[in-house]
């Protein structure tokens, strides 16, 4: 922890003490520490929500939506063939200046972009490996191939030109790893031969700002009176940092804390009943699958796919680990998301066809196969293991004999990747909205050849290559979607997943909050909310 | 004397040593690695996987980069977090005192109820309360704790609503940590609300960390008592007239406290055992948790440094309860 | 967590003509209550666990569907199908806790197996040969007792992968130690006794005075140590298990099945209280019966 936080902190806390009775506190019980205050070098949702009130980007998606509006640029133009944007900076922006190391002398101007853009760019700045070189979600988005220059014009003004024209490239520029740190700030650090303290007490111009980070245990935050958009309508903001879901919600029905996230499915019943709480409700752009590895014996054979999947009870395990927070999924994009194709009929659960099938395709006796389940507990799979365990089950009464298989996180994606599986689970979290993100992305060809690809099942089947190659290619969304249809279609035939839910993003929040809206991204976002008591 | 006191501070370089080489090669064995762990289901480009492992110094030969490690150790640097990218040490710093706060009332805890159950035990030798005693200390030796530490949670938290389920403090409470031990913040600070929700924080985790102890010190101070008042200097005291209560308060009492003493020093490393599955239970902001986290992350330095700095304080005190132990009873010739 | 600490026993010596050492050790170990509770409770512990197949009214991995999170018969919506409850998958409970006896036993008995004879033989080796041989396990071991024990499993178990039978190894290499020491210990003190330097004289090869004249005098501190090292082998793996490092599903492993069971604590209290309760009477009968043996096995408290 920063003595110098603390220190402010120290200084604050007899006014805090004193007013506490006054002051409007929101508490957001947050599932796990964030990894530090530098989101360019952060790859966790935990330690997005963690930099959220502290950070502004040039430009931001609106709050509840993915809609892209103007931050820090006020406003911003694009050339006709796509590849400059120009942006005109806000003025009379201020920092914070809160912290006991670093008091800003001058307002947020273009150099604070520009340092923010080349420290994730440059390995010459001398800020590129403070803190970590890793600048996952930059090199991820593509950036580094995407930029060309990045120019300041004057204070207020920047250009940045592309090499090539992107369309999703405002909507990168919103995600938090563009947040925009003070430049002065990183020069003072620099000087004094502390540069990582800009990533550990972090003055940025966002709505909060940082009081008191305890590890494992609290993040504190006050609203900052000059935000440019305005104060925020409470004024302490206060993360108490809960890893185990249960107690996270005991803590909400005590009114220990007001919003949580992800609720332990097991609770969601009596989280309804509570006439304390409410429980806000979005589709998530996820889905969860089987995989089938379909270059290898036995699940080159259709039938032996087909056969898996009609003799899973898709029910039962939506019942028993998704309870209400999950919806039975049969294609392999989800619900909300547009070419969905909703006349695609799921295979039914009938275990006696399952075992025609399977010994059809010369398996009377069945066969054995191994089962992987991931050691981790992730957005759209609550958990892999006790799923697993239920399509053992499931599988034995057809005489298939699984035996269930897990590895440490990161080894098991490598390993999944390389096709050392038969069997076994993943599922996807949807970047940007489009269906190419799913079914090229995790179906194609291309994906399925190399060992780095994300289409575990190894699935290269040409008519349904043929159909999502050609959709990148087209602009008209309306022919996209029929080939995206289309492609549903060879999917279900093909089977190359067991397809088995989409997560739905539950919040349970108390009655007391007012106008929290849920993020399509699943970040959480606490200005313009209010509590009233 | 001396002699006994330098061979065992002899020990102590080489031991020293010889762990940080166990933890280094252990933790290089262990497959996976961090960038690999937090790459999620998106993956890395191998490309950009060998750059950051070469940026990390985990392309090197292993010895190179324990060479490297315990060069770096010698100045005091543990390295930082490949997660949070925060040095070892600090974390450290700021994590130790919650565990050492949590262990130490856990041993005061089995104190106050061990030692006096286990004198009374010896004094009333084969009474109902010595077997209840006897009883109820074996069953906490075989306490599951992680399974108890559920229990208590449902019956005080859930069931009757005592006690908080997990945490340290409430947050609504505010204290600038000054020695880290928040209960000794909260007095400092002068804020009796904030030493109430700490202690209340505290109760159950401190009864599950001390169970196990408490059962060793009872059962260790009942057979110590019983040696002792076997002994001829006891019945003396009590041939020359001296109440009862003094005779046992007094002279034997002291005497047994060594070797309970001895034990609870020994503790120190099942204390930690215990500490891991107390603070998972109970969110704990301490160590225990950590390690587990940095195990799950692959953040090797943080495991290196972490066990590395735990196995040192359990070697520290094992060497200072036996010398200290040598001091008192010049009689012991430890040959171990 | 160390069985070593538990160092108590208040059987005195019973004067008169000394009957035939076995017929000593039962009348002894007769008479501590505690003790004989133990075996009983291990008896039928061992028998749930060889007759699982014929007493478990259901298999252990078979899910029902229909039947997820019933609670016990004698509770509302509870039924005699399920005496003790179904777990989250509709599994039942009772089946699972009786087949996860025989996984606890073997636990248990193969772990102390391995580290025994491992810690005997490397202890015997220390006490023999003294000199480099000595200093290097000795040294080893020191460290390895330096590291608290969890974390130094759950380290082994990070290496090997999880699972039951690694999760064993690494319990067992973590009780190693103990073994050893006091191995060497009895060694060290035994062949310093006349009846040694007479094999020796005698022309005795180092191994059969190893294995023929030493060894059979430190087993009693040995199997008191093994008893009470098989509760201290459950209790660990269970702890495992609960990190979820132990044995894998669907397996019934008592602390596997806890970690399975902890998001349920606020809704359905028998899948978090049944195998706890069945972790605590094991572990408890084998600290009994460890105690009952060490009372009447140990031969300094004789004399």
């Amino acid at each position: 922890m920063n003595r110098s936080i603390l220190l402010a902190a120290a200084c604050a806390s007899a006014l805090v003490v004193a007013s506490a009775a006054s002051a409007k506190t929101l508490i957001f019980c947050s599932e796990g520490s964030p990894e530090n205050f530098y989101p360019g070098v952060n790859t966790t949702g935990t330690s997005f929500d963690g930099n959220e009130p502290i950070y502004n980007r040039i430009v931001e998606f609106e709050r509840g939506g993915t809609q892209v509006v103007p931050a820090l640029a006020e406003k911003w133009t694009v050339s006709p063939d796509g590849t400059t944007y120009t942006f005109n900076l806000r003025k009379g922006v201020k920092w914070h200046s809160t912290s006991k190391s670093f008091k800003p002398t001058r307002d947020f101007n273009a150099d604070d972009v520009m340092f923010s853009v080349e420290r994730q760019w440059k390995e010459d700045n001398p800020y590129f490996k403070v803190t970590s070189p890793n600048h996952s979600y930059f090199g991820d988005m593509g950036m580094p191939k995407l930029l060309k220059s990045v120019e300041k014009v004057d204070d207020y003004t920047i250009k940045v030109t592309l090499n090539q024209p992107e369309a999703p490239f405002l909507a990168d520029l919103a995600m938090p790893f563009a947040a925009i740190q003070s430049k002065e700030y990183a020069d003072a650090m620099l000087k004094a031969g502390t540069p990582e303290k800009i990533d550990q007490d972090p003055i940025g111009t966002g709505p909060f700002y940082l009081v008191q980070y305890q590890k494992d245990a609290v993040i504190r935050y006050k609203a900052f009176p000059e935000f440019w958009g305005g104060k925020a309508k409470i004024d302490d903001l206060v993360y108490a940092i809960t890893p185990d879901a249960s107690v996270r919600w005991a803590k909400l029905q005590k009114g220990e804390c007001d919003v949580m996230p992800y609720p332990n499915p097991a609770d969601i019943d009596a989280i309804k009943k509570d006439p304390n709480v409410t429980i806000l409700e979005q589709p998530g752009l996820n889905v969860g699958y089987l995989a089938f590895q379909t270059q290898k014996k036995p699940f080159d054979d259709v039938r032996v796919r087909k056969a898996i999947s009609m003799a899973i009870d898709k029910k039962a395990i939506i019942d028993a680990v998704y309870l209400s927070t999950g919806i039975a999924a049969k294609n392999p994009i989800p619900p909300s998301m547009w070419s969905y194709n909703d006349s695609v009929k799921d295979d039914p659960f009938d275990p006696e066809a399952a075992k025609k099938l399977l010994a059809e395709a010369g398996f009377p006796n069945g066969l054995e196969t191994d089962l992987w389940a991931m050691p981790v507990q992730r957005p759209y799979n609550p958990n892999a293991k006790r799923i697993a365990e239920l399509m053992q089950a499931d599988l034995a009464k057809i005489g298939v004999k699984a035996e269930i298989k897990s590895f440490e996180w990161g080894e098991y994606r490598k390993r999944m990747q390389a096709g050392e599986h038969q069997m076994g689970m993943l599922g996807w979290t949807g970047d940007n909205g489009d269906p190419d993100n799913f079914l090229h992305t995790l179906l194609g060809c291309a994906s399925a050849q190399t060992a780095s690809g994300s289409n575990i099942a190894k699935f290269c089947y040409k008519p349904f290559d043929d159909l999502v190659v050609k959709a990148k290619t087209v602009s008209d969304q309306a022919e996209r979607t029929k080939l995206y249809e289309q492609a549903q279609v060879i999917f279900k035939e093909q089977a190359p997943w067991f397809t088995i839910a989409h997560a739905v993003q539950l919040k349970p929040i108390r009655k007391r909050v007012v106008d929290f809206k849920l993020s399509p991204f699943g970040r959480h976002n606490f200005y313009g909310v209010d509590v009233k008591d | 004397m001396l002699r006994f006191i330098f061979t065992r501070l002899s020990l102590v370089v080489p031991t020293f040593i010889g762990i940080t080489l166990l933890v280094f090669v252990l933790i290089r064995l262990i497959p996976g690695d961090p960038i690999e762990t937090m790459a999620g289901e998106r993956g890395i480009d191998p490309a950009r996987h060998a750059q950051l492992l070469k940026e990390y110094g985990f392309d090197q030969p292993v010895l190179v980069q324990y060479g490297l490690y315990l060069s770096r150790l010698v100045h005091g640097d543990l390295g930082r977090s490949i997660v949070t990218h925060e040095p070892v040490i600090s974390e450290f710093q700021t994590l130790f005192p919650a565990t050492i706060e949590l262990s130490v009332c856990a041993i005061l805890f089995a104190l106050c109820l061990g030692l006096p159950a286990g004198v009374i035990a010896a004094v009333r030798r084969n009474s109902i309360f010595d077997h209840g005693v006897m009883g109820i200390s074996l069953t906490g030796y075989s306490m599951p704790i992680f399974w108890w530490g559920l229990l208590l949670i449902l019956l005080f938290s859930v069931q009757l609503g005592w006690t908080p389920v997990s945490g340290r403090i409430a947050v609504q409470y505010y204290i600038e940590p000054v020695t880290g031990f928040l209960l000794i913040d909260a007095l400092l600070a002068g804020d009796v609300g904030a030493f109430r929700s700490a202690l209340s924080h505290l109760v159950l985790p401190m009864i599950v960390l001390g169970t196990v102890p408490l059962a060793v010190i009872a059962r260790m101070t009942r057979s110590a008592m019983l040696e002792v008042l076997g002994e001829d200097y006891i019945r003396t005291a009590r041939a020359k007239g001296l109440p009862r209560w003094r005779v046992i308060a007094i002279h034997a009492l002291r005497n047994a406290l060594i070797p309970v003493v001895t034990v609870i020093g020994l503790q120190v490393g099942v204390l930690f055992t215990g500490a891991i599955l107390t603070e998972t239970i109970f969110s704990w902001p301490g160590v225990g948790k950590w390690l587990i986290e940095a195990i799950n992350r692959r953040d090797y330095p943080v495991l290196q440094g972490g066990t590395l700095l735990i196995g040192t304080i359990v070697m520290v005190v094992n060497l200072l309860v036996d010398v200290t132990y040598g001091l008192i009873n010049p009689r012991i010739r430890y040959t171990r | 967590m160390s069985a070593e600490a538990l160092e108590t026993s208040d059987v005195v010596a019973q004067a008169g003509a000394p009957p035939h050492p076995l017929v000593q050790f039962w009348s002894d170990f007769r008479a501590n209550f505690g003790a004989v509770a133990g075996l009983v409770v291990i008896v039928v512990l061992v028998l749930l666990a060889l007759l699982a197949d014929v007493v478990a009214p259901h298999s252990p991995v078979l899910t029902n569907n229909a039947a997820f999170l019933k609670p016990p018969f004698w509770q509302q919506g509870g039924s005699t199908a399920y005496p003790l409850g179904t777990d989250a998958i509709g599994r039942d409970i009772l089946s699972r806790l009786i087949h996860g006896a025989r996984l606890s036993l073997l636990i248990g008995i193969a772990v102390v197996t391995l580290s025994v004879v491992t810690g005997t033989v490397l202890g015997l080796v220390a006490g023999f040969f003294r000199g480099v041989t000595e200093v290097a396990i000795m040294r080893l071991m020191d460290i390895t007792l330096t590291l608290p024990s969890l974390l130094l499993a759950i380290v082994i178990v990070a290496i090997l992968g999880p699972g039951l039978m690694n999760a064993m190894l690494a319990v067992a290499i973590v009780l190693l130690p103990h073994y050893v020491r006091i191995a060497r210990a009895a060694v060290i003190s035994e062949v310093s006794k006349d009846y040694v330097i007479a094999a020796k004289v005698a022309g005795a090869g180092r191994l059969r005075l190893m294995f023929k004249e030493v060894l059979p005098n430190c087993t009693a501190p040995l199997i008191v140590q093994a008893t009470l090292g098989i509760s201290t082998a459950i209790l660990d793996a269970a702890a495992l298990g609960f990190l979820g490092l132990g044995a894998q599903p669907p397996l019934p492993e008592w602390g596997t099945m806890l970690a399975d069971a902890r998001e349920f604590v606020l809704r359905a209290w028998w899948v978090v209280t049944l195998p706890g309760l069945a972790i605590l009477v094991t572990v408890l009968a084998f600290n009994l019966l460890g105690d009952g043996l060490r009372d009447a096995l140990d031969p300094k408290l004789k004399r």
